[in-house]
């Protein structure tokens, strides 16, 4: 079963009087529990997609499925919601409160679930959260005071406190060196084969496109390449 | 979960930078320092002044007889007698809105001789013992003298503080004869002090006797006089007065015969007061006393439907009002101070939280990415105004009860607590909170995510 369906998917910009074709018809489907790299040079309209799958941005036309639910033209409101509920987001440069502690950034999207949930119960997520990402005793310390890979642990722990069925990450592994985006990634496959969780990495580097089993290259607003390849690397 | 996070979310958003959330609500706090501080100060010296017009008889009413008019002439309020005692009796009596009354009687001003030493008082009042409870005037020693020292025209007196200084200079007064115009009058009781009165007059340089004895022995009346109150009140015993007093019942006629008596017989004067005073129920009440009196007295005075008043009644709460009006002016103007100030300091919380909103764009382009609403992002925004104007607020409290605590302390001003001002704080400065903070929250919730997220 589909979690994504694009179909024919475009995307103009109108900047003053330049009309601006970012996407050119894009047609997409990524099955539950999928691991896909999405790569392409700059301007090739990869992060227009990203928003569009992220629900940040509509389409100009065209429809997206997202776990069954056509969600192209939704509010923003609703959006939002779908946001909260069906994917979590992961940045190059983690995104992390500067003065909140780790628990506190875990806990920030259920803020904004519109479930009542109480403080209590956040807390015993959150700490969940962050132990499943390895992060048991880094629980009440800052941003400033973790490395690069703690702190992407950190958002991915809250990417996923709402136990979306879809993450999207943009570059995660841009501001790591080679050891720790080693580490990440094998983070992200573990979370793809235990817990069954779509991803979709956006990334430059070729080697962290290489460690996901289906590759899709954007060039000028099109799929260029959409690659199935059964010897990732770890 | 909700309320709470986005409260804790604000708080510690205003301590990441403690040094400018503080700066930040200076000016709430001095505009909602000023309004307390005017508020407090403003009430007090209102209060004040209410206060020396309640020593006066905060509810009093004076009942003045009317004018006599001859030939187009009028001679001014006061010049004809109409008011009895039976009329201060009938005030009390038949007007719901009147505490007290008492019929009033002054006399020339004459010194009060005591041993070797005299001293003409500002006031010597003829009156009943209610006078006392009209004035709200308390006995500091002694008692007060009675109903039956009026029936009797007793020779009997009360003194207030001043002259008793003056006269008896520490010893105790109490039991003393005085002497005033040779009529020896024994001190029953001594006044507490009042003070001085708004007009600056010095209110205990004072003696008050029962009326009857200021009006038939003292004032200097005839027999004829002796012999009406004798028949008004119902006792004989002052007739013999002309016995004690030779001299002063001395005509230059010769005595009448009985035969003659009965011929032509001396006509039976009106008894009259100078004056009646009044204390109505309550200060508010004066108005509807007012009423009651006026239409009491047409009745008692057979006044025609539409003839003029023979009597005229003046009001101590006019003069209260007037006086709280001008300290109500006052408090109001420097309200009008204290509000611009809570202005200016609302403009400087929009001008930080406008920084504030631009400083966090990738919070905000974060928080939205995780689910946040734009009115979510409003709400936190808000929330975060609202307590930096409300922590203001409270600090502007106490440094605006420290000062008027200070005035009072230092320059002696009289100041008075106000709750009001204290809940009209609250809500202005929660009100400048929203006012001033929505504009910038309202622009955070318009934020666009992707914007938001790539903003460096």
């Amino acid at each position: 079963m589909n979690l994504i369906e694009l179909r024919d998917i475009r995307k103009t910009f109108f900047l003053g009087e330049v009309v601006l074709p970012v996407l050119k018809g894009i047609s997409l489907n990524i099955a539950k529990g999928e691991m896909v790299a999405l790569t392409g040079a700059s301007g090739s309209g990869k992060s227009t997609l990203m928003n569009t799958l992220g629900c940040l941005d509509r389409p100009s036309s065209g429809d997206y499925m997202l776990d069954g639910l056509e969600v192209s033209r939704l509010s923003n409101d609703a959006r939002a919601l779908m946001r909260n509920r069906k994917m979590g987001f992961v940045f190059q440069n983690f995104n992390l409160l500067a003065r909140a502690t780790a628990q506190a950034q875990v806990m920030m999207p259920l803020l904004y679930s519109r479930s009542h949930i109480s403080t209590k119960v956040a807390k015993e997520r959150a700490q969940a959260m962050l132990m499943r990402v390895g992060l048991a005793n880094r629980m009440d310390h800052h941003p400033s005071q973790l490395s690069g890979g703690q702190q992407q642990r950190v958002a991915l722990a809250r990417a996923l406190i709402n136990h979306p069925p879809f993450l999207l990450a943009d570059e995660p592994t841009g501001n790591l060196d080679s050891q720790t985006t080693r580490e990440v990634l094998a983070l992200f496959k573990e979370l793809n084969e235990q817990d069954g969780i779509t991803i979709l990495l956006v990334t430059h580097d070729p080697k962290v496109a290489a460690s996901c089993k289906r590759v899709i290259r954007m060039a000028d607003g099109l799929i260029e390449a959409d690659q199935i390849t059964s010897d990732c690397q770890p | 979960m909700k309320a709470l996070g986005i409260l804790i979310a604000s708080l510690t958003a205003l301590r990441r930078n403690v040094m400018r959330s503080g700066l930040t609500t200076l000016g709430i706090v001095i505009g909602v320092g000023a309004v307390i501080a005017m508020m407090e100060i403003g009430n007090g010296s209102s209060s004040a002044i209410q206060k020396t017009i309640a020593t006066m008889g905060a509810n009093t009413l004076m009942i003045f007889p009317g004018a006599a008019a001859s030939g187009g002439v009028s001679f001014g309020a006061g010049t004809t007698m109409t008011l009895t005692p039976a009329d201060s009796d009938a005030i009390l009596n038949e007007c719901p809105s009147v505490r007290a009354t008492a019929p009033v009687i002054r006399t020339r001003n004459a010194p009060i001789i005591f041993g070797n030493k005299n001293w003409v008082p500002n006031e010597i009042i003829g009156t009943t013992p209610d006078f006392l409870n009209v004035r709200e005037w308390p006995i500091a020693e002694g008692a007060a003298f009675e109903d039956r020292d009026v029936r009797n025209a007793s020779r009997v007196c009360l003194i207030g503080q001043s002259l008793a200084r003056e006269l008896f200079a520490g010893q105790s007064p109490v039991g003393q004869e005085v002497r005033l115009q040779n009529v020896a009058l024994r001190i029953v009781g001594v006044l507490k002090k009042k003070g001085a009165s708004m007009m600056g007059q010095d209110q205990d340089d004072i003696l008050v006797a029962p009326w009857t004895t200021i009006k038939f022995r003292i004032s200097g009346g005839t027999t004829a006089n002796v012999s009406a109150v004798a028949t008004a009140a119902g006792t004989s015993t002052v007739t013999a007065r002309g016995q004690l007093y030779p001299g002063s019942a001395q005509g230059i006629y010769p005595a009448r015969s009985a035969i003659q008596t009965k011929n032509s017989p001396m006509p039976v004067r009106m008894i009259t007061v100078d004056q009646i005073r009044v204390s109505a129920t309550s200060a508010a009440e004066t108005q509807n006393a007012i009423t009651e009196i006026t239409t009491l007295l047409h009745e008692r005075h057979h006044l025609a439907e539409g003839e003029d008043d023979d009597f005229s009644i003046r009001d101590l709460a006019e003069i209260a009002k007037a006086l709280s009006s001008t300290t109500v002016m006052m408090t109001n103007l420097l309200l009008v101070v204290a509000m611009i100030s809570l202005i200016v300091g609302g403009v400087g919380i929009m001008n930080i939280m406008l920084v504030s909103v631009t400083e966090r764009t990738r919070e905000i382009g974060l928080r939205m990415a995780v689910g946040a609403r734009g009115s979510d992002i409003l709400l936190q925004f808000l929330t975060e105004s609202v307590m930096l104007c409300l922590a203001g607020g409270a600090m502007g409290i106490l440094l605006g009860r420290g000062t008027s605590y200070l005035v009072s302390k230092i320059l002696h001003w009289p100041t008075l607590p106000s709750l009001g001002a204290i809940i009209a704080s609250v809500v202005v400065s929660a009100s400048v909170g929203i006012i001033f903070g929505y504009y910038p929250a309202w622009k955070a919730s318009r934020l666009d995510p992707i914007e938001a997220l790539r903003y460096e």
